[in-house]
């Protein structure tokens, strides 16, 4: 397989990256891990989503739907069993399916590489993601969810920010082309 | 179809499972035991090696680098150990000096008629052929050659030469020093001289008379320097001789470490001194004619 090809849509030349093998698989592990390991140790950190950050990256860099939204459940999923009892499974799967498969979508129509269209992205993509948690915690769970506070607001910027390093962190797990 | 709407069938079919994943949790009561069960058995391998990884990182850091300004620190706290250290040594030595002078004032007091002058030891000997030392006062202070030099302790030695504002004392361990003494039990009088060592000697004890080791030998006044009864010292020693016996005495004033001194000024007798915090008493001088001196 060529480790990268053009998508052309119309006018518009969008590279489609990709990784080195088992890049995604450990990136995923490690988000994971650190997800469920650092709040013990840095309070502070629990506001980040470290499983959203990677699946809004792979999702954005491959620029496939179908592989977005699938990365995107089985993260979400994932973080759903590591979350304990009080989290079902599917809250989180719901939501990264919805966010893998928007940052596939989006990433195949814009060049998402700057670092202000990441912030961006990662911010809204933030939002996103807690509208479906608060959604589907309030409709399907019955249980109740803000839709989105200040503290949220903090926690999109936050994220942002750390998505701008991280994704150029993580931009080089990606194959030459 | 188009692999849009694949990609949209695809996702509405992902959630779509996943909200019957939610129903079927929600009806049953049912947590996905297994499915948790299989997850957290996948990933606490990757969490104990990241655990094992930031704790050695933590050490690392706590051991290390957040120990980069202790050395700082610990100069620090050195020099200011250092400087309290000096400080505790000065207070240490002004506690001394206060209760050496609260034992002269306590001196002093009781034998407030008989005219004594306080000095302080401010020289000793230069060389090492004669054991003085030098007061910081002298004639204009009244003191005179032969006055008798004491502490509260014992005797101390006599004013040898006298200047208009410091003295000379020869002290009791001095080869050419003597006092006139006594055994303060038995009364056996014979003189007491230094030797150039710290130990005195008792020159002239006849080999027929007794005497013990540990007791007290006193001035007998008969020198016409020192009034009758005060503590020279203690024997520490007696050995048979000819004729005389070899007695050794240890002074009861410290002679080694003197800071501040009485110069009697006077040889009328001394009042019986109350034991001060375990120090022996100057006992009461005889009123004697013999003992009494003019005032040199």
């Amino acid at each position: 397989m060529n480790s990268a090809f053009d998508l052309r849509m119309g006018e518009s030349h969008i590279e489609v990256h990709k990784f080195r093998t088992g890049a995604i698989l450990i990136a995923t592990l490690l988000a994971l891990v650190i997800q469920a390991w650092f709040p013990l140790h840095f309070a502070r950190l629990a506001l980040l989503d470290l499983p959203l950050l990677v699946t809004i990256y792979f999702g954005l860099s491959r620029r496939n739907p179908s592989t977005g939204l699938l990365l995107g459940t089985a993260i979400g999923l994932l973080q759903d069993s590591l979350s304990g009892p009080t989290v079902p499974l599917g809250l989180f799967g719901i939501a990264k399916t919805v966010i893998g498969y928007l940052a596939s979508s989006i990433g195949a129509r814009l060049d998402t590489e700057h670092p202000a269209a990441r912030f961006a992205l990662t911010a809204g993509f933030f939002i996103v993601h807690q509208a479906v948690v608060a959604l589907t915690r309030r409709i399907l769970l019955a249980q109740p969810e803000p839709w989105f506070t200040l503290h949220l607001f903090g926690a999109a910027l936050l994220n942002a920010l750390v998505a701008v390093f991280l994704f150029a962190l993580l931009d080089r797990l990606r194959r030459q082309s | 179809m188009p692999s849009r709407h694949k990609s949209l069938v695809l996702l509405a079919g992902v959630i779509l499972l996943q909200v019957l994943l939610l129903a079927v949790q929600i009806k049953r009561d049912s947590q996905g035991r297994l499915i948790r069960t299989w997850t957290v058995g996948a990933v606490s391998p990757f969490e104990r090696a990241g655990s094992y990884v930031f704790g050695s990182f933590r050490d690392t850091w706590r051991n290390y680098f957040a120990l980069r300004g202790t050395k700082k620190d610990n100069d620090d706290l050195r020099r200011e150990n250092d400087a309290l250290k000096l400080r505790i040594a000065q207070l240490e030595g002004k506690a001394a000096e206060a209760e050496r002078l609260a034992g002269l004032l306590h001196f002093r007091q009781t034998q407030s008629d008989v005219p004594m002058v306080a000095a302080r030891v401010i020289g000793g000997s230069p060389g090492t052929g004669s054991l003085t030392i030098e007061l910081d006062r002298g004639e204009k202070d009244g003191i005179r050659k032969n006055m008798g030099v004491i502490t509260p302790d014992g005797v101390v030695g006599k004013i040898i030469d006298a200047f208009p504002n410091t003295s000379q004392v020869l002290l009791l361990t001095d080869e050419r020093s003597g006092v006139g003494a006594k055994l303060a039990d038995s009364g056996i009088q014979s003189p007491v001289g230094g030797s150039g060592e710290p130990l005195l000697t008792m020159k002239y004890f006849p080999n027929d008379d007794d005497v013990s080791v540990g007791a007290r030998v006193v001035t007998s006044g008969m020198d016409r320097i020192f009034p009758r009864d005060l503590p020279v010292g203690t024997i520490t020693e007696v050995k048979a001789g000819n004729p005389f016996k070899q007695i050794r005495i240890r002074p009861a004033a410290n002679l080694e470490r003197l800071e501040e001194v009485l110069v009697l000024l006077t040889l009328r007798p001394l009042k019986e001194l109350e034991p001060v915090a375990g120090k022996p008493a100057v006992p009461e001088a005889s009123n004697s004619p013999t003992s009494q001196v003019a005032n040199p």
